[in-house]
Parts: structure tokens; sequence; C-alpha cells
């Protein structure tokens, strides 16, 4: 036995692609469909995310001072707070800062507050920033539990509903991308099953006269290899068209939300993309054709 | 050399259509095959491809034991054996050529020897001038003649042909035969199932008869010498 002529079984595979085109345009589309929509619903996702986190580190806890504590003694206070696992940063607001951002707060009914400057009516307080929102409370009570801090104002509405929102996304996330790969699998399966289907005479001709299994799979590996990376490129080219597009759509006229920008994610997508168009292209070859091979 | 002893073929199904077949054909030797329709004779033919294994008994094909051949090996067995169909089994997409050198490139042969030996082939079983036509555009005799030199085209030393002539019309299935004797005198061993009486009868070659899985009579001469 020679050794093998990959020239030989490559340019069968493409003369392959080309006498079946139907369903080799049929099967590229299928790969481009299926991984633009998982392309599609991950970048969704890391928008999402991202949007999430930053609300999520703008969430803050109040605890207010004693004011029995003098000023040193308030600001000593500090270190103990940020000691605390889950808290990312904590600052410091003394009583005359907060009455004035109180004051800026108030705008035109200010004067509500004039004469008081002098009144102990509001208390030294830290704000913190915590790494989790998820254990706002957990956090909320540590800090509750150090000496000299006389209460606690987590905001446990907004914090539950950011962690209620990102557990739905992921929930969404693992349904969604599960029923797509079925989806997926099953129609690539088919595809390639069609496409081997007619070809069930030529794989028994090659058996017929003496062809080893490895010699027959060549060609097929070979047009699985190039239908599924074609698919996984043209997938990638569709989705930074489409996406580039959205984000033009969604950012005329305002720049409030900040989205992730696709070349950041362009290097692994575009490796991700044809790496599973590599291997839906091979593997649905190499499984079907191995039903044609018992003979 | 293909050698049955004591050979029993029962299918999955429970049909026993081998029911202990005797026989050896030599290097060199022509033979024919015959029997009624459901006797067993397409049975045969896919135990010498190694298609099928005996339920009981040895096969030996060219020095292979088809009953205990690996997997693996069976390739090597086949190159060993040409077959022809009555249905030809051409491929429809290729010209008379590229069927022919598929065969030899299918199992690793390199292009100077595809380049010299394909026309040698053509040219033997006379279709050197169609080579570039494709199956749909010869008449039956003519893709017959394209199979038996897929079959011949890998030096085979034994050519198993199952009904080559049964989609033939009497003239045509008196050249197809023609060209089987031709390569058997070139050295190939040829084994020929066929229902043309006059074909049998004309030609005085040895006759293995079969009826239900059995061999009836084994011997030089016609169909009607049973
Ligand atoms: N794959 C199979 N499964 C079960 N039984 C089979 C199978 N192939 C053949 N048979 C049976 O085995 C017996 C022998 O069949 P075989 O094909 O060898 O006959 P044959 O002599 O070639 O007939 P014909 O002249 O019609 O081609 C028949 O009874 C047939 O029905
Ligand atoms: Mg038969």
């Amino acid at each position: 036995m020679k050794g093998y002529d990959f020239l030989y079984f490559f340019r069968e595979g493409v003369k392959s692609i080309f006498s079946h085109g139907f369903m080799s345009f049929a099967a590229v589309s299928v790969i481009l469909a299926c991984l633009l929509i998982i392309g599609s619903f991950t970048l969704l996702s890391m928008n999402i995310d991202m949007i999430v986190s930053e609300a999520e580190s703008s969430t803050e806890i109040i605890a207010f001072v004693d004011e029995k504590l003098s000023l040193s003694e308030a600001r000593s206070i500090g270190s103990r707070i940020n000691r605390i696992e889950n808290v990312a940063n904590s600052i410091f607001v003394t009583r005359d800062q907060a009455f004035e951002e109180y004051t800026e707060e108030l705008g035109e009914d200010s004067y509500l507050l004039e004469g008081l400057e002098d009144e102990p009516i509001l208390r030294h307080r830290y704000r913190i920033f915590i790494e989790d929102v998820s254990l706002t409370e957990e956090t909320s009570n540590k800090i509750y539990s150090i000496p000299g801090i006389a209460r606690v104002n987590p905001s446990l509405e907004i914090s539950q509903a950011i962690v209620n929102f990102k557990n739905i996304l992921s929930a969404v996330t693992y349904i969604l991308a599960a029923i797509l790969v079925g989806v997926s699998v099953f129609i690539i399966s088919n595809t390639v099953k069609l496409t081997t289907f007619d070809r069930r005479d030529e794989i028994a001709i090659m058996k017929m006269v003496g062809a080893t299994n490895a010699f027959i799979r060549w060609p097929f590996v070979f047009e699985g290899f190039i239908l599924g990376t074609l698919g996984g490129s043209l997938a990638f080219g569709a989705q930074w068209l489409i996406y580039n597009y959205t984000v033009d759509k969604i950012s005329v006229g305002q720049t409030l939300i900040n989205l992730v920008d696709f070349q950041t994610i362009a290097v692994p997508m575009l490796v991700l993309f044809i790496i599973a168009g590599f291997i839906v292209g091979i593997g649905g070859s190499v499984l079907t054709i191995r039903k044609f091979m018992k003979v | 050399m293909v050698r049955f002893s004591g050979v029993h073929l029962t299918y999955g199904n429970g049909t026993k259509a081998i029911k202990g077949i005797d026989f050896r054909v030599d290097d060199g030797e022509f033979i024919f095959l015959i029997g009624p329709s459901g006797s067993g004779k397409s049975t045969i033919v896919k135990l010498i491809t190694g298609e099928l294994r005996p339920t009981h008994g040895r096969v030996i094909v060219n020095g292979f034991n088809v009953g205990s051949l690996r997997q693996s090996v069976i390739p090597k067995l086949r190159r060993t054996v040409g077959v022809i169909f009555q249905d030809f089994r051409l491929i429809e997409k290729k010209t008379v050529y590229e069927n022919v050198e598929f065969a030899m490139r299918v199992i690793g042969a390199d292009r100077r020897n595809i380049k010299e030996r394909v026309p040698v082939i053509l040219d033997l079983v006379g279709l050197s001038h169609k080579k570039n036509r494709f199956p749909h555009e010869l008449s039956g005799g003519e893709q017959q003649r394209v199979a038996i030199a897929r079959a011949l085209i890998n030096n085979p030393r034994t050519i198993i042909a199952d009904e080559p002539t049964g989609n033939l019309d009497p003239v045509r299935s008196k050249e197809i035969i023609y060209l089987l004797e031709k390569i058997n005198s070139l050295g190939t061993t040829v084994i020929t199932v066929t229902h043309e009486r006059d074909i049998v009868n004309s030609l005085s070659k040895r006759v293995i008869a079969i009826d239900g899985g059995r061999i009836i009579s084994d011997q030089i001469g016609g169909y009607f010498a049973l």
C-alpha cells in the first residue's frame, strides 16, 4: 500500500461538494444558522451581563455611625469594614458632607434645611460597595455587628432584583443553548445522512475493489471539513455585520448604554466558530459514513 | 485458487441457502456456475468476496481463510478478486476512464501506475475510443465492459461474474463471455454465474450445477449434461 494521496482526497471532497450542490448548500446554511443563533444569543447575554454588572457595582450599602462616636472614632471603623469579606471598598462621608449632599439633592427645597447646619440631624456614614450582590443581606449583618455602627441601610430590593434577573438570564441561557445544540445536531446529522445516502453505491464499489475503511473515509472527512469550516467562517462574518449594524441602530442618539465592542471578542469568536464548524462537519460525516462501512 | 469444504450458510432469518458444498477451482480455470433461481449461486459469490462468512466449513480464496479473516484484512482479499454484476454498478457521474481509474485510486495506487495501466485495460475491453463517455451514453454491453475493466484494473487472480449477461441481448452476451474467456486465457481464473444455456452449451467448459444449496453436478460440458 502506497502513502495516501491527500491531494486526491481533497479534490474528491471538493468535487463531491459541487456534485451535491444543494445538500452542500443546505449543510453550510444549517451550520451558519445555528452558529449565528448561538453567537447572537451569546452577544446578547454578554451585553446584558455588562449592563447588569454596571448596575451591580453602583448599588451600595449605607452604614450609619452611632452619633456618640467622635469623628476620629467614626473614621477608624473604616478599616474594620474594609476587612469584611465581600466588601469591595468603602467611602467615609462626614455629617457635614452628607448635609451638603442632601442640600444639593433638595435643590429649590433646600430652604427646609436652613438653620439646621449645626444641629446633629445627620450621622456620619459609610457608603459601602460590595463584590457579590447576592450576599448583600449577609454582608450588611456583618457590618451591623461592628461596634459603633448604629444602623445599616442595604438597598435590598435593588440587589434582590439584580440577583433574580441574573438567575433568570443564566437559566434562559442554559435552556436555549441546550435546545439549540439539540436542534443543530439533529438537523446536521440529517443533512449529512442525506448527503451520504446517494453515495452508498460509491462506497459499496470502493469496498468491493478492496479499499480500506480509512481510505474510504478520507474524502468524506475533507468534505465535512470544508463545509464545516466554510459554515463557521461565514457565520463569523455574518455575525460581525449583524452585530455592528444592530449596535449602530441602538447607539444612535444615546450614549447611556455601554455595549460590548465586537473587536474585543472577534478573535475568540472566530476561533470558536471555526472549531465548532470543523467538529460538526467532520464529526457529522464520520459518524454518518460509519453506517455505510459495514459491507 | 478457490476451495469450499463442507460449507453451510444460514442467513440471519434462518434461510439455509448453502447446505454442504465442496469444490475447488484451481488457478487458471474457467468455470460456469449454474442453477435455478434461489439455488444459492449469489450466496456462493458473496462467500468468495468475504461479504458473507460460512456458518460451517471452510472457504479459502487465494490463500485467505474467509471464515476467520479479520475485518482489516478483508480489503487484501478483495484486491485478489475482481467482481462483475448483472447491473454493472458503475458510477453515473464518472466517465468510463474515471470509473476504471477510481478502482485503482481507492486502493492507493500511485498516479504514474494509474496513467500507464488504465489505457491498457480499456484497450483490452475495446473501449479506448469511448473513454470520455458517461455510462448513460453507452449500450448495456459497453457498460458491462467498463465493469469488466474495473474488475481487472488491479490485476486480480480471480474474476467472479454474477450473471454478467443477465441484462444483455444474446449477441452482446456472447461478446461478454468471449471477453471473459480472453481474460482467462491471459491467466486469470474466471468463475461465471449464468443462466445462458446456449452459451454454456456452446463452450466446453467445466460446469458446476447447484440446486437447493447443494452441488448436483460438476463436470465438463453443457447445461443439459446434468
Ligand atoms: N440476505 C438474505 N437474507 C435471507 N435470505 C436470503 C438472502 N439472500 C438470499 N437469500 C435466500 O437464500 C437463497 C439463495 O439465494 P441466492 O441469492 O444465493 O440465489 P441465486 O441462486 O443467486 O438466485 P438468482 O438466480 O435468482 O440470482 C434463496 O432462498 C434466497 O431467498
Ligand atoms: Mg443471484
